[in-house]
């Protein structure tokens, strides 16, 4: 490769702290002194003991399992129901909502009654809003069968990553807006795969931590998605401040 | 332990000063001292590397199960295959041997590190599809407790592959193989001629279909790729493939080092070495026809430091060649094509190395963020590098041109005689671009049918091959390297059936080939 060889960095905020379970990831960023003194000792006692470097591989293994068993895909409920119901199942169940056509949005915060859903067994779902869930590639699966989906929201989704935004081309017939803001794991890499959705007219890709240059990346996806509308990041951002802001600075005389 | 520690000490003491006033120091450094006192007790109590001798911890072991020539990305991806389907956990002893620890001429970091399912091969299609898979779990396969996750920064931006009217019927064929339920539809070639006939009404029917069966390999006209991609001059191309998702390119080099640090984790020996010589020994054998073999097993590696005649013999009980690019010569130590020609003894490993360049060039007016992994009908490929309109790209040289293997030197008139027309006139903005910087690397070239050999050797029959992917080594690693694993392990393959890929194919003849395109 022509870039440098960059040793291993950070995507996301280390795994094997995951006390707080998988939402609650923004707490491993800053760790306080004590959990970083916890973090030591146990990484002290994982590097002499085979017993408790098994246990957290064995605790690691258990989340990993837990985000798939989430995802996993109800195939009994879209061969009897069809894929509409599977669709808004699977998002109510992760704690989602739903819009069918013609009707309000149904969230799972709000309650709903599995009955009110099987009423809608033939009307398309038209929007999805999926933000702050579990979601993952394998569950997209449901996502990517509601074939009229206009609006699909995936704010703040922290298993949402590149691999999932290049499994979006199937919906490109229909989708109208995609909101991708907050979603830690998304990169510019995957941005380049959203050019197959040209009927999308809104873009929300503001606050990708992942994202190396984001006002670049910006103008690249508008250049790229003639006829959307992205909210992002300014063009400005990123880029050193002028030499008028910085003589201005030197100018200005220190109150003694 | 601690009298004989002493005992060990007092002896050793005398022989430490005697040396240093051998070596010309005047008054013995007391500081100086207590610090090799301090080594040697360290060295002595359990768990150092002890030698009454002198230092060995540069050496591979005396005895190991399995020795892996090549610390690539293939002998890498054996041995985590090897560590994670053993059982019971913690049985087999792996050992990977490599000349050169900063891969400085290893083909997986020069790789341009592309990854598609477009092949025509069955065998080669479900390779790449289960590395795909491997990619994008790859933190759950080569988690290691406490180091950061691994980011291979996959781009999923597809390969594109152009065919002129000769490679079109072959195209399509390929496609259908690799989407079988692409077999019932009608010959896009007819309906595209069709439509071109029409010339009124472009309706994207035909993309509309195939989108419908949840396609990942689309077939497209030359018109619907002017649509998609305007940058491109569609002269000469009859039909294009388009591969919508598990295709891209990655970092090989952060496949590598998450392989190393996982199996250095799951307890894997590593050594830096050249391996000089195999010591075998042979019996005779009646086949059933009552023809006579010779069958040889190797019994130790003898592994060569580096800048030094000193070397380790070690014990094992199997060999994997995954040499990349010098397996040819490897396995001639190992005896393999010593014999007649035209015998199974006689058939050499057709494995070697061949230079490619690969050219890095800046261009302002070049296609933007949706740019997929473009390969011409002339063979010249390019694919996106970062976010400021960079590219990189090469072609392979015909027969006639290949370049010398004996250096890594890039000549840059091949990219402005063979490489620079074929891109200009395919994509007319790269008319004006700048080359920033230029680099050649090593395939590990199958002259035979340029596909992978794959499994034991017919009569040498402890060393196994995992080489020769000219070219696709590096995004079908994971797979082989569990393909082998199987094969070593339980003695055939149970996930992907390569059985087509053994090395009994060189002497039956029987060539294994991907229909190309170009």
């Amino acid at each position: 490769m022509a870039a440098p060889r960059a040793s291993l960095h950070l995507v996301a905020p280390k795994w094997n702290l995951g006390t707080s379970g998988i939402r609650g990831l923004s707490s491993a960023v800053t760790p306080e002194g004590n959990q970083r003194k916890g973090r030591m000792l146990l990484q002290f006692l994982t590097d002499r003991f085979y017993d408790v470097e098994a246990i957290r591989q064995y605790l690691f293994q258990k989340q990993v399992s837990k985000v798939h068993k989430e995802n996993r895909s109800s195939t009994g409920i879209k061969k009897q129901y069809g894929p509409y119901i599977a669709g808004a199942y699977f998002v109510l169940k992760q704690g989602g909502a739903v819009k069918f056509q013609g009707e309000e949005w149904i969230r799972s915060k709000h309650g709903y009654s599995p009955l009110q859903l099987l009423s809608f067994q033939a009307v398309p779902i038209e929007a999805v809003d999926a933000s702050d869930c579990a979601i993952n590639y394998e569950g997209l699966d449901n996502l990517l069968a509601l074939k009229e989906l206009q609006s699909l929201l995936l704010q703040r989704c922290p298993h949402v990553d590149d691999w999932c935004l290049s499994r979006l081309h199937q919906l490109a017939n229909s989708l109208q807006e995609l909101s991708l803001a907050g979603c830690p794991r998304i990169s510019e890499r995957g941005l380049a795969c959203l050019h197959h959705l040209q009927n999308l007219r809104r873009l929300d890709i503001s606050d990708l931590p992942a994202v190396s240059n984001p006002g670049l990346t910006q103008i690249l996806v508008e250049e790229m998605l003639p006829r959307c509308e992205v909210l992002g990041a300014e063009w400005a951002q990123g880029l050193k401040s002028g030499p008028e802001q910085q003589s201005q600075d030197t100018a200005s005389p220190i109150p003694a | 332990m601690f009298r004989g520690a002493l005992w060990l000490l007092a002896g050793r003491g005398c022989v430490g000063r005697g040396l240093s006033t051998r070596s010309g120091g005047s008054t013995p450094d007391w500081t100086e001292k207590v610090s090799e006192i301090k080594k040697k007790i360290q060295s002595a109590l359990p768990g150092g590397a002890w030698d009454p001798l002198y230092d060995t911890s540069h050496l591979p072991p005396e005895h190991s199960d399995v020795v892996i020539v090549g610390g690539g990305v293939l002998g890498l991806s054996v041995a985590y295959w090897l560590k994670r389907l053993e059982k019971p956990r913690g049985a087999i002893r792996v050992l990977v041997v490599d000349r050169d620890h900063t891969y400085s001429r290893a083909s997986t970091g020069l790789s341009v590190g592309g990854i598609r399912q477009q092949f025509s091969l069955p065998e080669n299609i479900q390779l790449s599809l289960f590395s795909v898979d491997f990619l994008r779990n790859i933190n759950e396969y080569l988690a290691v407790v406490d180091d950061p996750p691994l980011d291979v920064q996959f781009n999923p931006s597809g390969y594109l592959l152009l065919a002129s009217e000769k490679g079109a019927a072959i195209m399509e064929n390929n496609v259908k193989v690799q989407r079988p339920d692409m077999a019932a539809l009608p010959s896009v070639i007819t309906m595209v001629s069709q439509e071109q006939e029409s010339a009124t009404d472009r309706s994207p029917s035909l993309t509309r279909d195939i989108r419908q069966e949840g396609a990942k390999v689309c077939l497209m006209s030359p018109e619907q790729l002017q649509n998609k991609f305007p940058w491109i001059n569609t002269d000469g191309v009859a039909l294009a493939s388009y591969g919508l998702e598990g295709e891209g390119w990655f970092d090989p080099w952060c496949l590598l080092q998450g392989l190393r640090r996982k199996i250095q984790s799951l307890g894997v020996f590593f050594c830096q070495g050249e391996v000089t010589r195999f010591s075998t020994s042979s019996s005779r054998m009646q086949t059933s026809g009552g023809k006579e073999m010779t069958l040889k097993r190797i019994h130790e590696v003898h592994v060569k430091m580096d800048h030094s005649l000193e070397y380790q013999p070690v014990e094992c009980a199997l060999v994997i060649n995954a040499a990349g690019a010098w397996s040819g010569q490897v396995a001639e130590l190992a005896g393999i094509g010593k014999g007649p020609p035209g015998t199974l003894e006689g058939t050499k490993l057709p494995v070697e190395p061949r230079k490619r360049y690969v050219y890095f060039w800046h261009c302002p007016e070049g296609p933007g963020l949706e740019t997929p992994f473009m390969a011409d009908t002339s063979g010249a490929y390019f694919r996106r590098e970062g976010l400021g309109h960079n590219y990189l790209g090469g072609c392979s040289p015909t027969e006639e041109e290949e370049p010398d293997p004996g250096n890594l030197e890039v000549d840059h008139d091949f990219f402005q005689d063979k490489v620079w027309p074929h891109l200009a006139h395919r994509v007319p903005a790269f008319q004006s671009l700048k080359v920033r910087s230029a680099w050649a690397g090593y395939y590990d070239y199958n002259t035979f049918d340029q596909n992978g050999v794959v499994g034991p050797h017919p009569l040498v029959v402890n060393m196994y091959f995992a080489t020769g992917f000219s070219g696709h080594g590096l995004q079908q690693a994971p797979a082989v390297g569990r393909a082998v694993a199987e094969m070593v392990l339980k003695g055939q393959f149970q996930t992907i059936d390569l059985s087509s890929l053994l090395f009994s194919r060189f002497y039956l003849g029987e060539k294994v080939e991907e229909r190309n395109i170009i």
